[in-house]
């Protein structure tokens, strides 16, 4: 008995070693993905295309998806994550600050951006109130839904695309200033998140919606009766992504922000409605979108936007920034 | 000798298992400590983690000032009007009789069992834009008002209830048989009994509309100033990063909500007071 | 006479239009476009996961509330101890305060910076994980089975206890054979109510889950989720679930409601 116990011994250490190997050889990863909710439908159908490719094979994802700055704020305070896909810069900032994001994140060719948009005016079908222009935003009668730029990121782009299509059109920063109060005295309706007004919007209050492009077309894709229309000025929007100090402890992580600015990923953004950053694509015919006539970024300095640093505390700081008193009660 | 034994175990029985029921009292409470006491007491300590000026600067700020007015209003008039509705809704429930009666008396708990998320969308379906009757109050006061009445529904009713069926009829007969009017009658004997029970369902659906947000946050549209809830502004603060001004107009809310335990605590003690 | 018809219309119609309509109408919407598309909208694998998560949470916080809450109403009935009102009292404040009021003191207490924050970084995670969600759930839902319990142990007194310990009884025997037949039906009802609230819980629980999908949604969160991404039919269908939930709760709180009268 004990000799054929005994001389079992080793082919079970062997069977056990086989077992153990092998599954440490298909042992899976999981990443957290953390973002805003925009983006939803995109990643959706870029995870299993990253999953289709041999990095990104056993990888799976836990992913979140919410207001920009409140998904900042989660992260900060102890939502993991890996990656994270934000609305605007200073969302990412604020983990940087809060050192949970690596402050040479942006160092890649791209500046850390992953997609661009830009800001439209939404109208009904048909645009019955014929709103074509920054100047038609301010006409008496007219109502205009933007988010609360102190709660939501796309408000704040919202605002900047406002400012700068003045300054672009040769106002001063004093009468882009003024123009801004008279935006916002058409502005009846002040909802949280850009998801939540373009909410209010397809429920059918007011006349126009400021948003993004994305959204726009997200909204028509859901049935939402609605139409845009590109101004002549606007901004253009860039969404980064990040990984964070723990996401780059996992190779797959680095793999699959890698992965982002590959053709795939940026042609599947590009079908979520977003302009894709890499040039082969956004050169295509299929991903060519309409170019205004004067685009400019939030660090367009001519037009007085030096960055959303210097923005952030000019215009949208809580006790002093300027649209404290545009909105003002 | 064998009682005496028994009676000196039993003994030693009784006073482990008070020593036992000692420390089963002591873990519950312990447990309620943890779950109720210790979360509570940081959120009492960070909202004065940055000063009792920035206190007061959060608490006084124009937008929080103005969601909790509003607050307090509107759970005022949903309450006040609850004490109608539930009185009548109780009246009906237990003095008359008709098919289906049953029926309503089960639904009256609905609001209860619901999600309050459930409870909005629903309440938005039907009166908000999309209202097959063409009756729209989403993003308007009255939406909030309509929310809130829907989650406080049941508290009045099932207060009343139960003291509108224990109560001796032979009063109301007799002054009915000595000529007087129902509505006098009503107002003179049967009113005074169930006023206790009519506060007490008062002070729940007041303490509840004070602090609901899963109905409101869709219907009313948060319309800073206008209809902006305190409860909404608290997760506006959080998700703007202001956990210290979220904690602050919190404390204020949690120090109301302590005032009306106290009614309630108070009618209950009448009540059973009362009762004896 | 007439004012009776009148009162009897005016209640029933207050009732209908405040209640059953809405409720009938998701009903409706949710089948509008037939069967298959709702039962698609909650079975995929996210709503699926929800409603289980959903249920897991109150399956845990319940059986803690009821056993936690018959010891504290005993406690609280049967013995005089140093701080009892202030126990009553704290026992009672889940049911006066503003559920994000709840989510947000455990957001402070066990976020990063907070005095149970360090957990986190030696791996326990309490917060945007379930421990978080299960407490947010039991904060609010405690107090019922103590306030269902309470009355009723005051009413039937200590006679049939103080017996049983006299005829030489151990405290937990009499516990079991004396006190709990008594409080069987409260404690029932108390447990109705909880698992109701439990379920149905919202606002704290949206504050302190991190709405992972897959992993910290509940089935109210996914709700919440679905009407904001435009899937309309994705929410109502939801929504159906979690109201046939809530009715048969409605029913069992019939089934166990004390002092039931000819209603």
């Amino acid at each position: 008995m004990r000799r054929i116990s005994l001389s079992f011994l080793p082919i079970l250490v062997l069977a056990a070693g086989i077992v153990v190997g092998a599954r440490a050889a298909t042992a899976s990863t999981t990443l957290s993905l953390v973002a805003y909710s925009t983006p939803k439908d995109a990643y959706g159908k870029i995870i299993p295309a990253f999953q289709a490719t041999t990095a990104g094979k056993n990888v799976s994802f836990n992913q979140s998806y919410g207001a920009s700055g409140d998904q900042a704020r989660a992260v900060a305070a102890g939502l993991s994550a890996d990656i994270v896909a934000l609305s605007l810069e200073p969302d990412v900032s604020t983990l940087v600050k809060k050192g949970i994001v690596p402050s040479n994140w942006n160092q890649n060719p791209y500046h850390g951006i992953v997609t661009d948009s830009v800001v439209v005016f939404v109208v009904r079908d048909g645009n019955p109130k014929k709103i074509h222009t920054w100047a038609d935003l301010a006409k008496s009668g007219v109502q205009v839904i933007t988010p609360n730029p102190f709660t939501s990121g796309g408000a704040r782009w919202n605002v900047m695309a406002a400012y700068g299509a003045q300054r672009a059109q040769g106002k001063t920063d004093s009468q882009a200033i003024a123009y801004l109060k008279r935006l916002f005295k058409n502005v009846s309706v002040l909802p949280k998140s850009a998801r939540e007004a373009t909410q209010v919007f397809a429920s059918g209050k007011g006349d126009v919606l400021l948003t993004y492009e994305n959204e726009a077309i997200y909204a028509n894709k859901k049935g939402v009766h609605t139409e845009y229309v590109l101004p002549k000025q606007t901004i253009l929007i860039e969404n980064p992504v990040a990984l964070t100090k723990s996401g780059l402890k996992h190779s797959e992580a680095k793999a699959f922000l890698k992965f982002l600015w590959s053709s795939k990923a940026q042609k599947l953004f590009g079908d979520a409605g977003y302009r894709p950053v890499l040039k082969s694509v956004a050169s295509s015919a299929k991903y060519r979108f309409k170019q205004p006539k004067s685009l400019f970024t939030i660090n367009s300095k001519a037009l007085g936007l030096r960055g959303w640093k210097s923005v952030q505390y000019r215009f949208f700081d809580h006790s002093n920034g300027i649209m404290v008193k545009v909105i003002g009660h | 000798m064998a009682t005496s034994a028994a009676v000196s175990v039993s003994r030693a029985g009784a006073v482990l298992g008070r020593a036992g029921g000692g420390l089963a009292r002591g873990i519950a409470i312990g447990y309620l400590s943890l779950i109720v006491l210790v979360p509570l007491a940081a959120l009492v300590w960070s909202s004065r983690s940055e000063g009792m000026d920035t206190f007061w600067q959060e608490v006084t700020k124009p937008q929080a000032l103005s969601a909790l007015k509003l607050t307090l209003g509107v759970s005022v008039l949903v309450a006040a009007f609850n004490a109608l509705t539930g009185t009548a809704i109780a009246w009906v429930l237990v003095r008359d009789s008709f098919p289906g009666k049953g029926f309503f008396n089960s639904v009256i708990d609905l609001p209860f069992a619901l999600p309050t998320i459930v409870a909005g969308l629903v309440l938005l379906e039907l009166y908000g834009p999309n209202s097959p009757f063409g009756v729209d109050v989403a993003f308007q006061r009255a939406g909030l008002v309509l929310a809130l009445l829907f989650v406080t529904l049941p508290f009045v009713v099932r207060a009343v209830q139960p003291v509108l069926l224990e109560l001796d009829r032979e009063m109301e007969e007799a002054a009915e048989s000595l000529g007087a009017r129902r509505l006098a009658v009503f107002r003179r004997i049967v009113f005074p009994n169930l006023l206790p029970a009519v506060l007490s369902g008062v002070a729940l659906a007041f303490a509840r509309a004070v602090g609901e947000f899963g109905s409101v946050v869709l219907i009313s549209g948060n319309i800073p100033f206008k209809t902006e809830v305190s409860s909404v502004y608290i997760a506006g603060q959080i998700e703007s990063d202001n956990p210290t001004g979220a904690a602050a107009v919190s404390v204020v809310l949690l120090l109301i909500s302590l005032a009306v335990l106290l009614a309630i605590g108070a009618f209950r003690h009448w009540r059973t007071r009362h009762d004896r | 006479m007439t004012a009776k018809y009148a009162l009897r219309f005016g209640a029933l119609s207050y009732l209908a239009l405040l209640l059953l309509l809405p409720v009938g109408l998701v009903f409706y919407r949710t089948f509008e476009h037939g069967f298959h598309p709702a039962w698609a909208a909650v079975t995929n694998p996210q709503a699926l996961h929800a409603l289980w998560l959903t249920l897991i949470i109150a399956a845990i916080a319940v059986p803690l509330n009821t056993l936690f809450g018959v010891v504290l109403a005993i406690a609280l009935v049967r013995h005089r101890f140093p701080g009892r009102g202030l126990v009553n009292a704290i026992v009672d404040l889940p049911l006066a305060l503003s559920p994000v009021v709840v989510g947000l003191s455990l957001y402070l207490l066990y976020g990063t910076g907070g005095w149970l924050g360090g957990l986190a970084g030696h791996g326990i995670k309490i917060l945007f994980a379930l421990p978080g969600m299960i407490l947010a759930t039991i904060f609010v839902s405690l107090p019922f089975v103590v306030r269902e319990v309470v009355p009723v142990l005051r009413e039937i007194g200590t006679d049939q206890e103080q017996a049983a310990e006299t005829l030489g009884a151990a405290p937990f025997t009499t516990f079991r054979r004396i006190t709990l037949p008594a409080i069987r039906w409260a404690v029932c009802y108390g447990v109705v109510l909880t698992t109701a609230r439990a379920i149905g819980e919202f606002g704290a629980v949206s504050i302190v889950s991190g709405r992972i999908e897959g992993k910290t949604e509940t089935l109210p969160l996914y709700v919440q989720s679905q009407f904001e991404g435009f899937n309309t039919t994705g929410a109502f269908a939801a929504c159906v679930v979690l109201a046939l939930i809530a009715l048969a709760t409605v029913l069992a709180m019939r089934m166990f409601r004390p002092r039931e009268g000819a209603g």
